[in-house]
């Protein structure tokens, strides 16, 4: 959806790529291309100024149920829709649509704000296998070096093999240093030394990486725990953000994903990573339903500069686009 | 989380009752909940239209026996047609090509191709008994090869060297060469996770195809994939000839509707499923077990299976014996700790019961790993008639006990009480037939078995 260039431009020197203006202009390049998208689409599925008959909301339906929005949230924004449709009359129906589906984004829609007392603001990555975890706190690295950020990175993930040297080849891509202990060691203990390291050198941020797991695994959702009870008992306690990371082409298990992840350590806010595919995310929907947890931003590809902060308008109007 | 869909029928079709066929009308409400049930478990929308389409065709006109209600008549055709749809079950390897026999894997970003490689190598390996190296063409995400080989190392697997300034096809060509020389007989080749729409990366993966010709060119998937699958798997499918497909991830608690999605729009077979982190963690597909798991129905044929591969059957009966007497002491629970341990913990065995999705939240915490790995170093320290009456259990003996176990005279307390609640529960499962047909698994034996060459 969120469409670039292909991988193989990876072959491209980061330096090149990560100027901030460069993120900038590609944002807007995104949004004002999935804004075309939108008029010409729902433009033709419900005309400007037409009624909202069965055969459109069927169609709408359908597109949202394929976007992964599920049969709840789907129900919900179709409800809302109707009783727009009847309140404002004649209104756009397109324009109506965005409204209802904005009602459940756009509250969510919160940026992260990294400014505390108590230096370093700790962000934690936590979710199932494979989502793009390290890859994201990579992104966010440099993101947050770009707008003037002294980053430091901790490996958390020290269970699975050459996690540590994937997270330590994204130090050296974007400048940042790596705080990491050896593979198999205790990974509260990795974070704990990250933040005290991270006040000695005086770093405005840190980002701990951890090992995917799924939330079905008590014992892994145990070790999770425990790295949230050593960053609490650091005085002062620092403040931080907890990070699901949830892949966009995720079906219904998100939410069960996210209740897990909340339950266990308290989650502050969501990225949804791998927008530049066709999956369209619509699971946040459920989510933002179920838990109105912030989401703070999308991941649209695996180069540094392929993190954007999360969006309500452009999300509903690139989900919308077929 | 969502009710199943038996429950679902039996509400719907209950008016039903005593009508002797299936109509035209009485199935259009049974064929909406099929469907709401489908796009819960993540089938995709078109592969969902096709498959109502297909039940209802066939559930017009049906009798209903007697012995059946009308909602477990919709069941039984619906699950029977996800089966048939579902494909062959346990299709193995074909590797007998002239060697060396290469197997590609391809797929998304993070599907576990990687992971997956090196299952495949050590299935290979320990139960085809054939020589099996294993080589990376990641050349893009950071520490792809260093993962592979590191992976490869923990499994005791060899691997051939590669280098991300490398080209992807030079690196496949090399090892090719390379195994053939060896006279190693089998090489699977990793390749770095691709989006579908990335045209530059589809056609690398095709060019390695078309050099390679490899014996088997495996589709590797995230079962917690939602309706997206069908657009990645027709993709992979039209770029590439697949030989089958590779789910991963079935030990979460993901529905799995995206098997049925790829199976429906590849027509390739599902050959294994992903089990877990290790590279023990690779099984059979079986589509019975993957249709009922879409359904909702709990896994009991791939839990009764586990359970007799796993389980020393005599235990199990006298187990059997026991729960029903309600005779379960700390002993008999400790042998069930070592044996729970062995087949991934207990939640991941209630997971897979039917009937558990009912027990209040309350009781299925209580039953978590975590608590079964303190309490078994807790039973430990414990005498054997203490461990057979726990009621004798007083403060003395809690103090002891906590000083031998490490842990407090609290928390020797807070395990005691929870066993005793689990006692409860195993009880309030046997009640509701979950834990019976576990038992009877485990105490019955017969059927289910893996075909040869196929222990994974
Ligand atoms: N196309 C695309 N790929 C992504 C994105 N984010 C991550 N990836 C890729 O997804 C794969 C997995 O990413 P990781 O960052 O290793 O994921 P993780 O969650 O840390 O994985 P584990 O630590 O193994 O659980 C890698 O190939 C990444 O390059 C994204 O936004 N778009
Ligand atoms: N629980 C579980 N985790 C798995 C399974 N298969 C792979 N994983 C995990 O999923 C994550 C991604 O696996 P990889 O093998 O790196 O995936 P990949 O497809 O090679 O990823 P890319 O090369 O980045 O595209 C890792 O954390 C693996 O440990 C499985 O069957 N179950
Ligand atoms: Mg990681
Ligand atoms: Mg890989």
């Amino acid at each position: 959806m969120f469409s670039k260039g292909s991988k193989q431009s990876n072959d491209a020197p980061p330096a090149a790529a990560e100027k901030s203006g460069g993120l900038l202009k590609s944002l807007k390049r995104g949004l004002s291309k999935t804004r075309d998208l939108l008029l010409t689409d729902v433009g033709d599925l419900v005309p400007r100024g037409g009624k909202i008959d069965e055969a459109a909301l069927e169609e709408l339906e359908n597109r949202l149920l394929q976007a992964d929005v599920g049969i709840d949230a789907t129900s919900a924004i179709l409800d809302n829709l109707r009783e727009r449709a009847r309140k404002a009359g004649d209104g756009d129906p397109g324009d109506l649509l965005r409204a209802a589906m904005l009602d459940i984004l756009a509250p969510v829609a919160q940026p992260l704000d990294v400014s505390t007392a108590n230096k370093p603001f700790v962000i934690m990555a936590v979710g199932v296998n494979g989502v793009g975890k390290t890859t994201t706190l990579g992104k966010l690295g440099a993101h947050l070096r770009d707008s003037h950020h002294k980053v430091l990175l901790a490996a958390g993930d020290t269970f699975r093999a050459a996690a540590i040297e994937q997270l330590q080849e994204w130090g050296e891509r974007t400048g940042l240093p790596v705080i990491a202990q050896s593979h198999g060691s205790d990974a509260a203990s990795v974070v704990f030394d990250a933040i005290h390291s991270g006040r000695a050198r005086g770093s405005d941020v840190v980002l701990a990486d951890t090992a995917g797991r799924l939330h079905t695994k008590d014992y892994l959702m145990t070790e999770l725990k425990k790295v949230r009870r050593v960053i609490d008992k650091i005085e002062p306690r620092p403040d931080y953000e907890v990070l699901l990371v949830i892949d966009a082409s995720t079906g219904q298990n998100a939410l069960v994903q996210a209740k897990e992840f909340h339950q266990a350590i308290g989650l502050t806010g969501i990225v949804l990573t791998k927008l530049d595919g066709t999956a369209r995310g619509g699971i946040v929907f459920a989510l933002a339903q179920n838990l109105g947890l912030p989401i703070r931003y999308i991941g649209v590809g695996e180069r540094i500069e392929d993190l954007r902060p999360f969006d309500a308008e452009s999300f509903v109007d690139a989900l919308l686009a077929q | 989380m969502f009710d199943n869909l038996s429950e679902r029928l039996g509400r719907t079709l209950k008016n039903l009752r005593g009508q002797g066929r299936l109509s035209e009308d009485n199935i259009s409400e049974a064929m909406r909940e099929v469907r709401m049930a489908l796009l819960e478990a993540d089938v995709a929308l078109p592969v969902v239209k096709d498959f109502i389409e297909h039940v209802r065709e066939r559930a017009i006109g049906q009798e209903v026996a007697t012995s059946l209600t009308p909602g477990q008549v919709v069941i039984k055709i619906v699950h029977e047609e996800l089966v048939r749809l579902m494909g062959e079950s346990a299709t193995p390897l074909s590797l007998n090509v002239a060697p060396p026999a290469v197997i590609l894997l391809a797929g998304l970003q993070g599907a576990g191709k990687t992971t997956t490689a090196v299952k495949l190598a050590r299935h290979i390996r320990d139960d085809l008994k054939r020589s099996v190296k294993v080589v990376s063409c990641d050349v893009y995400r950071p520490a792809a090869i260093d993962q592979l080989h590191a992976y490869a190392d923990q499994a005791g697997i060899e691997y051939l060297p590669s280098d991300s300034s490398q080209k992807p096809l030079d690196i496949a060509r090399d090892a090719v060469a390379t195994v053939r020389r060896q006279g190693v007989e089998t090489l699977i080749v990793d390749t770095a996770g691709r989006l579908h729409v990335d045209e530059d990366m589809m056609a690398e993966v095709q060019a390695l195809n078309s050099d390679l010709s490899p014996a088997e060119t495996l589709f590797v998937i995230d079962s917690m994939m939602g309706q997206d699958a069908v657009k990645s798997a027709e993709a992979f499918n039209n770029a590439l000839p697949l030989s089958g497909v590779i789910l991963t991830k079935v030990d979460g608690d993901a529905r799995g509707g995206a098997a049925l999605s790829v199976r429906h729009v590849t027509g390739k077979p599902i050959k294994f499923l992903g089990s877990g982190e290790k590279f023990d963690a690779l099984e059979a597909f079986h589509p019975e077990r993957v249709a009922s798991r879409i359904l909702g129905m709990g896994d009991v044929l791939s839990l009764i299976e586990e359970v007799e591969r796993k389980t020393d059957q005599d235990k199990a009966k006298k187990m059997a014996a026991k729960i029903k007497k309600g005779g379960f002491d700390l002993d008999d629970f400790r042998d069930q700790i070592n044996e729970m341990n062995r087949m991934g913990g207990m939640s991941s065995l209630l997971d897979k019961l039917p009937g558990t999705g009912q027990l209040p939240a309350g009781a299925l915490n209580q039953v978590n790993d975590g608590m079964f790995n303190r309490l078994g170093t807790i039973i430990d320290s414990m005498t054997q008639k203490e461990r057979r009456k726990p009621d004798i259990i007083n403060g003395s003996r809690k103090k002891r006990i906590a000083a031998g176990s490490g842990t407090s005279v609290q928390e020797v307390n807070k395990l005691l009480k929870q066993f005793g609640q689990m006692q409860k529960t195993m009880k309030r499962m046997k009640r509701k037939g979950g834990l019976q047909k576990m038992l009877q698994g485990m105490g019955g034996g017969g059927g289910g078995g893996l075909p040869p060459g196929f222990k994974p």
